[in-house]
């Protein structure tokens, strides 16, 4: 089975506001198609792996593979095209450009990507938008719709370049029982239906022990799951 | 680039969204390259009208003879006394003629110069205008009158009559305003002139002129060649003046320097004699921009501001788009180009609003009696300065611009999506 993402031998060190050693020697694969989970206390690391391993965050030591390919070193720019084209990431909190249209904040990562014309672009945008039953409100400005209609565009976005890979930093965190399951059934279908691979940080253990496999960190390490 | 519509869209959504903040950096814009062109074009327009009053009257280069002492007198001639110290009181000029030597053939050869436009010859005579019992001095100039008012603005000091009327006419005169006044005299009077000698000629007044300057209008009047000559009873030959005009007045005093050595004539260049305009001109000029340059910072620094507020206020859109795949030189585009556009607006209204306010001066009535052509403010109106203006516009947003969109590229995204 191919592998989507390896993390090698990872360290970080907080140097604000005292040295901290925060992530410890930290390897794992995940392999192509599995909907893994992050789960651990407020500061075992988590979130700071998942943004380690989004490529956003260069400041660690050991090394990092995206589809078997080294990109620990690259430049801001090169992993600013990798993000784009391979990594999709939904946030707690719902992050849409608020005076853009829904069916905008959508496109805007195809339109950085610039493999395909506007116009099928727009076609896939809408195609994303009813697959998470929101095309209704294409039209609507992001700052006019509700958290949980919200979060679901962030997830269309997410998925408008087909990304090898979704992350999520606890993306239930902030809604609703009714519109955390919701999501939960969109990811698994993404998973089930379209093979994608998903990775999630979370705090929530009922969504955690639904998914295929559950890596648990304390202190910096991955003590169970790898 | 495929990218540039994309970020020129985020761009322009941005500023639409921040309407008031866009209008203010804008106005900031439009008032300094609005002033600027006002001022410039004002500025300018006198500087030109005054170079008109002063420096179209010159000529570029005035060939003429000087009354002055020989450099060398008779007693340094003589060998006896050459190891003495010699001290002459008293030196009194050299008799000589007034006239340039050689004049027709001088003429002739300066015509057929490539960088002359114009050469005209002129005769100038001291005489007395005859009014009852007073005899008042002044100057009589005989001139080729069509030439002249070829090849200088003459034809526009001319308020009554014409040149073509003292070229048809054989005892013409074309007097100057003041004289005419002092002496209640109009078109188609007589007026008796007397030379120093004391011979009298009457001469018909075929034109009033009024140059601006009093000295020249209270003491000067205008004739032919022809006329100016036969009054001081001298040959056709007798020229006491030659004006050239060139076809590029910056060679003038080279120009003139070599006349002077070839012709042995004094040449006096248009630089040398007006030599204090240059001066104003340049002083003028750059109160201009001085002024303009300030009024463009105080807008730079309306941009920086609204810019440096708008990004604090976009950090969460700049994490997102950094997310999304967005680099930092993209976001840096974003915001750089909100700022051309904002120069690029202000910077357009600015000069249709200097363009209006130019136009206002310009049809507001000025009128003075040193300048009889001149009815309203003078304004130049020269495309150059509307490019300056724009550029100036476009490169002052852009320096303004800069330091808060770098900011912006370098923002960390984990940092504000973390601090969330």
């Amino acid at each position: 089975m191919k592998t989507v993402l390896e993390a090698r031998n990872i360290d970080k060190y907080f140097t604000k506001p005292v040295e901290y050693h925060v992530l410890k020697d930290i390897s794992f694969t995940l392999p192509e198609g599995q909907f893994t989970s992050i789960i651990g206390k407020s500061g075992s690391g988590k979130s700071t792996l998942l943004y380690i391993l989004s490529t956003m965050d260069t400041a660690y030591e050991g090394s990092l593979y995206l589809k078997d390919k080294l990109i620990t070193g690259s430049s801001h720019k090169h992993l600013a095209r990798l993000r784009n084209e391979y990594i999709g990431f939904v946030f707690q909190f719902h992050y849409l450009l608020l005076e853009f249209s829904v069916l905008d904040n959508v496109m805007l990562p195809a339109l950085k990507l610039g493999l395909k014309s506007d116009e099928e672009i727009r076609h896939d945008a809408m195609e994303k938008l009813r697959m998470l039953h929101i095309d209704k409100l294409a039209d609507k400005k992001a700052s006019r719709i509700s958290g949980g209609e919200k979060q679901r565009v962030a997830i269309a976005r997410a998925l408008i370049n087909n990304p090898a890979i979704l992350m999520g930093d606890e993306p239930t965190g902030n809604l609703d029982s009714y519109n955390s399951e919701n999501v939960f059934q969109i990811f698994k279908q993404l998973r089930e239906e379209e093979g994608l691979s998903l990775l999630v940080v979370t705090h929530d253990e009922d969504f955690a022990r639904r998914t295929d496999r559950i890596l648990e960190m304390e202190d910096g390490r991955i003590i169970q799951g790898t | 680039m495929k990218q540039w519509p994309l970020i020129l869209s985020i761009a322009r959504t941005h500023l639409l969204t921040k309407m008031k903040s866009t209008i203010t950096a804008a106005l900031g814009v439009t008032f300094g390259i609005g002033a600027y062109i006002t001022l410039v074009s004002f500025m300018t327009g006198l500087n030109g009208m005054l170079d008109d009053l002063i420096l179209n009257q010159t000529p570029h280069i005035h060939l003429y003879n000087e009354v002055q002492p020989s450099e060398v007198q008779p007693i340094n001639r003589y060998a006896l006394f050459n190891s003495d110290l010699l001290q002459i009181r008293s030196v009194k000029p050299r008799k000589g003629q007034l006239k340039i030597h050689n004049a027709p053939p001088i003429l002739k050869n300066l015509k057929s110069r490539e960088d002359v436009v114009g050469v005209t010859p002129q005769v100038r005579a001291q005489i007395f205008y005859l009014s009852g019992a007073l005899n008042l001095g002044g100057v009589l100039v005989g001139m080729d009158i069509l030439e002249e008012e070829r090849i200088s603005n003459l034809g526009d000091y001319i308020v009554q009559g014409s040149a073509q009327a003292l070229a048809n006419s054989d005892n013409g005169v074309i007097l100057g305003i003041g004289l005419a006044e002092k002496m209640s005299l109009g078109m188609g009077d007589r007026v008796q002139v007397s030379t120093p000698g004391g011979a009298v000629f009457p001469l018909r007044i075929v034109g009033i002129y009024q140059s601006g300057l009093a000295d020249i209008d209270n003491t000067q009047s205008l004739t032919t060649v022809q006329n100016a000559q036969r009054i001081m009873g001298e040959a056709s030959n007798y020229i006491t003046d030659i004006h050239i005009k060139l076809a590029d007045v910056r060679e003038a005093p080279a120009m003139a320097r070599q006349l002077q050595a070839q012709y042995k004539v004094q040449a006096r260049d248009i630089q040398d004699a007006n030599a204090q305009f240059e001066t104003g001109t340049t002083i003028r000029n750059l109160i201009t921009y001085a002024v303009s340059i300030t009024l463009l910072i105080v807008a730079g620094f309306g941009i920086y501001n609204i810019l440096n507020m708008l990004i604090y206020e976009k950090m969460n859109d700049i994490a997102i788009l950094k997310a999304t795949g967005f680099s930092g030189l993209d976001v840096q585009n974003i915001f750089m180009s909100q700022a051309l556009l904002i120069g690029l607006i202000g910077g357009l209204s600015g000069l249709l609003l200097g363009f209006g306010l130019s136009h206002l001066i310009d049809s507001l009535p000025f009128e003075t009696e040193a300048l009889p052509t001149i009815d309203t403010f003078p304004v130049n109106h020269n495309p150059m300065y509307y490019l300056i203006g724009i550029t100036f516009a476009l490169l002052s947003t852009f320096i303004a611009g800069y330091l808060p969109s770098a900011k912006a590229r370098k923002i960390d995204p984990v940092q504000i999506i973390r601090g969330n």
